[in-house]
């Protein structure tokens, strides 16, 4: 592979191959990760960090499963499974979702837009670490929460927590303080890396990199960046209303003082329905790299789709009620909801269609990268349609709460957003290792994954329309659920197994893989310029641009890109 | 459903260009390998796939407005039957305050005639925490949350019993707090109230059930009219033995599960807020006695 | 091996781009903002729910010297920028201790306030809805300005010792951007807690 881009030698070019290093000790390599500053490093601190966060949140979700396999199954106690989906939700959120892309920004946002670091590399440290406590934070009440009768160790209070029940009288102990700190720390860190992310596209694009050249990723990421000041300060403030609320007894969402439980429900969904979007962006910017490239074509439509993920943006801040259609808001006020919910449809077709336009007469190479982003293309298309229907607020009345809202955000957390990411994973790989991953390995992932995906999540569906609500630790017999749900847990069995099956390929390719090559996809942007993995200046030579695919002017100097924007 | 042939129009529309785009421009020869044509955008295009999903959604707006409106400014008849629901942690406490009947976890309604209809009007608050009542079969959901009110109307038009549960998480037990809903022929119901509006049986047979009862701190949570126990903490329980179920549709209501529920409430719905009141043999005995007197 | 043409294109534009510092800073008052968003929202939307007194009415006074205080800080920081820009270390050093000092009258304008309130009128953050919302939006607000205060602090140490020349005119003005920031905040909280909440 590496020889596609053999033509380039004859460029004016320098040697980048890195020294090889002597032998470290093992606390010393240790050393060197705890203290580095690297953009690169503490971008694969962060996804290796979540890795092993979304182990264990499916081994939560594995739980859940065995549970809800059969009726009156007494796999677990109604505690610990209460435990299970708070725990299963908030990590995979907060501490699988957000660091994994924030690691893929760190890693690659700098490389992709030719600078040499992030803007602020000892602010990024910080966020990095004090995000990883957080999640340690979280985990710890397993051993630390344990207080008064029934209150149990871990916390049991859903990934939205609402009011009162976080209150001291409903969740005595400390299990919620640790939810709420856990949840408060990793805010604070994922503010500092957006950030950076911010201050790092603004201020630290290469030359010739102007706005408009920049790749799709990097507009991305600056969008969702921009989005998490607006969206996850609110959360940080309503966290310290509840500490204060907790520990020095004010009254913020204390029913009986007057205080208002509603007031939680639009704080939280202030930041959750932005959340949501702060975690799909980048999965849309990993399908914008990727799926042009193994179509061999030119995004299509460059400006629309940076308006349109822009406007994203902007739309999602105004929804966040359509989570609450059935606390009994005004006529007026659901209106309003359901319009502006609707409407998002609009930019993501946009993107849809755009993508659809790009594959559109190129030629596919369907190696793993592009597998996995062909499934989200299909996947979130399934998802942003039963979105629509829950838009529809009478509509929602009936489904809101029941295991249909469940089947709708897997089918984009899990469809798209961690689809994207497997994908980011086989296509970046052998830039952070120098190695291929196995595309024998790869095939079989995607395809158990698949497979376990739709056995999961489409039948998922199925129990939701026929009446059974969400976090509920079991149900009776009789009311035609049985079924479905034990499809849903072979489901999931097998996507564990598709897991595995992905850890094992990046752990054996990282020793045993093909080597890569600076460019073994015959990409087109800055990052693949460099060596695999990038020496620790990133570019020996600070790159200049002159159009978005600089790479492509260089194979192509018979008819570069500035010709056409 | 409307909602639902668009969306499925929409996706079948979507899915089959994309499966087209991928079987036809997928990549055969890997040896007479040379680029495609690079296209970078058709602002015609684009623009008709802005204007088509906009209109769309102003469709699908436009006919879920219409639906809202229906159903939240609807006019209320003036024989609509009134019910106070008020949730618990863990079960249901229902009002009539028209009707003078305090019951708890299943719900008798009328049935309404379409044409001439007597639909049931819920207005819904809650003792603690955030809960919702969902019946699937009779209307959407709608949460019941302290310090707020909030209403909805049912006219079940089929007599029957409709089947539901809490849909908001409320803890421990928010699985087991399910809904019976009971539509009445209006002979029946009208029975119902009767019966309802009497005040506990008191049958001399259980007499000493009935001491053990008061006796116990069972009054401090629990109602029976014309007895002193007026607790309100826990469900009433004057006409118990008129329900099918026990401890909100958990289990069915029968002497057995009823001794074993006042001996261990864990054992049949671990983490209720019912606490196990050690009694003796003899006491326990008596008092399940006395409750399965209570029609 | 690298594969970019390292020869600059002469059509192209001195490439200057935005600064870091100016642009975090952004960044952070727009995160800071939404924080307080939040605190004020919750402030207005509990405005006259509480269950039982004291009410502000009963209570709060207009802070009007303090108020003043904290405004003319900003001020000064400004001209203590302007003389660092023109190498006056001397005016840069008065101008920023008289904003140290204004920022500090400031905050023991709030601790008497709070004295008075918990000890003489009994409004606790545990006694109502009132005292809930009043001690964590005002307390919110005065965290920062201590932490403004902390920073600012440091940095006249620094030029008490010696050690800030105009190079640092420019990490000066992020940190004013911070200050004025804090005030334009406070003429918020003003606003919503002395103005409309009483
Ligand atoms: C990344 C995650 C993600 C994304 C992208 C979305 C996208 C969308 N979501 Fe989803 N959602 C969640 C994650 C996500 N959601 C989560 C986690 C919850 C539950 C939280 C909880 O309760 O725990 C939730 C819950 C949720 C609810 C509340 C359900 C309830 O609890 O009652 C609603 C209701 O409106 C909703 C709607 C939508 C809509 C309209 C979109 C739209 O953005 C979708 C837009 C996309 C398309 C429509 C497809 C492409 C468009 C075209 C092909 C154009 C043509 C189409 C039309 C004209 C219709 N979502
Ligand atoms: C990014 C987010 C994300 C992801 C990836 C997932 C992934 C999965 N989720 Fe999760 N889920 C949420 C976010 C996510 N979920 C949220 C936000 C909620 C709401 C919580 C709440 O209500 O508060 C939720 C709730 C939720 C529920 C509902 C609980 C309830 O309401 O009662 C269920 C039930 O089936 C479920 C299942 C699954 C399954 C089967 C997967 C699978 O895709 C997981 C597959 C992955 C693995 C299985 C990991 C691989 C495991 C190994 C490699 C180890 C193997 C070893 C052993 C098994 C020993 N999830
Ligand atoms: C601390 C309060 C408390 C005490 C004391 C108490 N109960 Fe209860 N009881 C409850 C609560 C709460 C429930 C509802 C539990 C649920 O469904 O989750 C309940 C439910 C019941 C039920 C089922 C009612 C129904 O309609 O489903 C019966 C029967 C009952 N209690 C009997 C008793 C008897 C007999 C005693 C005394 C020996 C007693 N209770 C003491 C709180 C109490
Ligand atoms: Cu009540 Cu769930
Ligand atoms: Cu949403």
């Amino acid at each position: 592979m590496a020889d596609s881009v053999s033509g380039l030698s004859s460029v004016e070019a320098i040697d980048l191959t890195p020294v090889e290093k002597p032998r470290q000790l093992f606390l010393e390599v240790l050393y060197d990760w705890v203290t580095t500053v690297d953009h690169k490093k503490i971008g694969l601190m962060y996804i290796a960090y979540s890795l092993i966060f979304l182990v264990i949140g499916g081994i939560e979700a594995i739980v859940m499963r065995i549970q809800l396999a059969v009726p009156h199954n007494t796999f677990v106690s109604p505690q610990v499974f209460n435990r299970m989906f708070t725990l299963h939700g908030t990590t995979m959120v907060f501490f699988v979702g957000m660091p994994i892309l924030f690691g893929f920004g760190n890693y690659l946002v700098p490389l992709m837009i030719g600078a040499r670091d992030m803007a602020f590399p000892r602010l990024n440290a910080f966020s990095f670490w004090i995000s990883a406590f957080g999640g340690f934070l979280l985990y710890y009440s397993f051993i630390g929460g344990s207080g008064l009768y029934g209150a149990g160790s871990a916390p049991d209070v859903g990934w939205f927590a609402y009011a009162p029940l976080t209150a001291r009288v409903f969740s005595p102990g400390h299990s919620t303080d640790y939810w709420t700190l856990s949840i408060l720390l990793s805010g604070i860190g994922s503010i500092g890396t957006a950030l950076n992310i911010v201050a790092t596209v603004i201020c630290m694009r290469c030359p010739g990199m102007k706005l408009n050249r920049m790749p799709l990723l990097a507009w991305l990421y600056l969008v969702t960046s921009s989005m998490v000041f607006i969206a996850v300060s609110p959360l940080t403030a309503a966290q310290i209303m509840l500490m204060l609320d907790r520990y020095v007894g004010s009254h913020f969402f204390d029913a009986q003082a007057g205080g208002s439980a509603i007031l939680w429900m639009h704080f939280f969904w202030i930041f959750g329905h932005p959340e949501v979007y702060i975690l799909v962006l980048p999965a849309f910017a990993f399908a914008n790299e990727i799926i042009p490239v193994f179509s061999r074509k030119a995004i299509f439509g460059y400006p629309a789709m940076v308006a349109a993920s822009v406007g994203i943006g902007f739309i999602s801040l105004s929804v966040w009620a359509h989570h609450m259609f059935a606390v009994g808001m005004g006529a007026g006020a659901n209106v309003f909801f359901v319009f502006s919910t609707m409407i998002i449809s609009v930019p993501t077709g946009i993107k849809i269609f755009n993508w659809l336009a790009t594959i559109w007469g190129g030629k596919i190479r369907f190696a793993s990268p592009m597998l996995f982003s062909v499934g989200f293309l299909f996947q979130f298309l399934v998802a942003g349609l039963t979105g629509i229907m829950l838009s529809v607020a009478p509509f929602d009345w009936q489904l809101t709460g029941s295991y249909f809202v469940v089947a709708h955000f897997h089918y984009v957390l899990v469809g798209a957003i961690l689809f994207m990411i497997f994908a980011a994973f086989y296509y970046w790989f052998p830039k952070a290792t120098g190695r291929m991953m196995s595309e024998r390995l790869g095939k079989w992932h995607f395809w158990l994954m698949v497979i376990g995906f739709h056995l999961t999540f489409d039948f998922m569906h199925i129990p939701g329309l026929l009446g059974m609500p969400r976090r509920i630790y079991t149900y009776e017999p009789g009311r035609g659920w049985e079924i479905w749900n034990l499809l849903v847990s072979i489901g999931a069995v097998i996507q564990a197994i598709a897991t595995l099956i992905f850890v094992y390929n990046l752990v054996h390719s990282y020793y045993k893989g093909e080597k890569a090559g600076n460019d073994p996809w015959d990409a087109w942007t800055l990052e693949w310029s460099t060596a695999s993995p990038p020496p620790s200046y990133n570019f020996a030579t600070t790159p200049i641009v002159h159009s978005r695919r600089p790479l492509w002017d260089i194979k192509h100097p018979e008819d570069p890109d500035w010709n056409y924007e | 459903m409307f909602v639902l042939s668009i969306t499925a129009v929409i996706f079948v529309i979507v899915a089959g260009l994309l499966t087209y785009a991928l079987i036809r421009y997928r990549h055969r020869n890997l040896l007479t390998y040379n680029e495609p044509t690079q296209i970078y955008g058709s602002n015609q295009i684009e623009l008709a796939w802005t204007v088509i999903p906009a209109l769309i959604v102003v469709m699908l707006f436009l006919t879920a407005s219409r639906v809202i409106l229906a159903t939240q400014d609807a006019k209320k008849p003036t024989d609509a039957v009134d019910v106070v629901v008020v949730g618990h942690q863990f079960w249901w406490e229902y009002r009539y305050p028209k009707l003078g009947i305090v019951t708890a976890n299943e719900l008798h309604v009328p049935v309404s005639d379409p044409a001439h209809p007597t639909p049931t009007y819920l207005e819904m608050s809650s003792a603690d925490l955030d809960h919702s009542f969902w019946v699937p079969r009779l209307a959407g959901k709608m949460d019941l949350i302290p310090n707020r009110v909030n209403t909805m109307w049912i006219d079940p038009e089929a007599p029957g019993l409709y089947l539901g549960q809490c849909a908001q998480y409320c803890g421990v037990q928010h699985a087991k707090m399910l809904l019976r809903v009971y539509a009445d022929s209006p002979k029946e119901f009208a029975a119902w109230v009767a019966q309802q509006q009497k005040p506990a049986v008191e049958d001399p047979a259980v007499a000493e059930g009935r001491a053990a009862f008061l006796r116990n701190a069972c009054v401090n949570c629990h109602t029976i009219s014309g007895t002193p126990a007026n607790g309100r903490f826990g469900p009433d329980l004057t006409h118990l033995a008129s329900r099918d179920t026990i401890a909100s549709g958990a289990v069915e209501n029968n002497p057995t599960n009823l001794k074993q529920w006042i001996d261990n409430p864990d054992s049949l719905k671990p983490g209720s807020l019912m606490p196990a009141m050690h009694l003796n043999d003899h006491d326990l005995n008596a008092i399940t006695a006395y409750l399965t007197t209570l029609h | 091996m690298s594969t970019i043409p390292i020869t600059p294109d002469p059509a192209d534009e001195p490439w200057v781009l935005p600064d870091r510092g100016t642009i975090g800073m952004a960044c952070l008052i727009i995160a800071e903002s939404a924080i307080f968003v939040i605190f004020v929202v919750a402030y207005i939307f509990y405005m006259g729910q509480g269950l039982g007194g004291p009410t502000p009415k009963q209570v709060l006074e207009l802070p009007i010297f303090t108020t003043i205080c904290l405004l003319s800080s900003s001020l000064t920081l400004h001209w203590a920028v302007v003389g660092l820009r023109k190498s006056k270390i001397g005016a840069f050093n008065a101008w920023l201790a008289a904003t140290v000092v204004l920022g500090a009258i400031f905050l023991i304008g709030t601790g008497m306030e709070w004295y008075h309130l918990i000890y003489v009128d009994g409004l606790t953050i545990q006694t109502n809805l009132f005292g809930t919302t009043f001690y964590s939006l005002v307390g919110l607000h005065a965290t920062h300005v201590i932490v403004g205060l902390l920073m600012l602090i440091a940095a006249l140490i620094f030029g008490l010792t010696g050690h800030v020349d105009e190079k640092h005119a420019h990490r000066m003005d992020v940190l004013s951007l911070y200050w004025h920031f804090v005030d334009a905040v406070w003429v918020i909280v003003f606003t919503v807690v002395y103005v409309l909440g009483r």
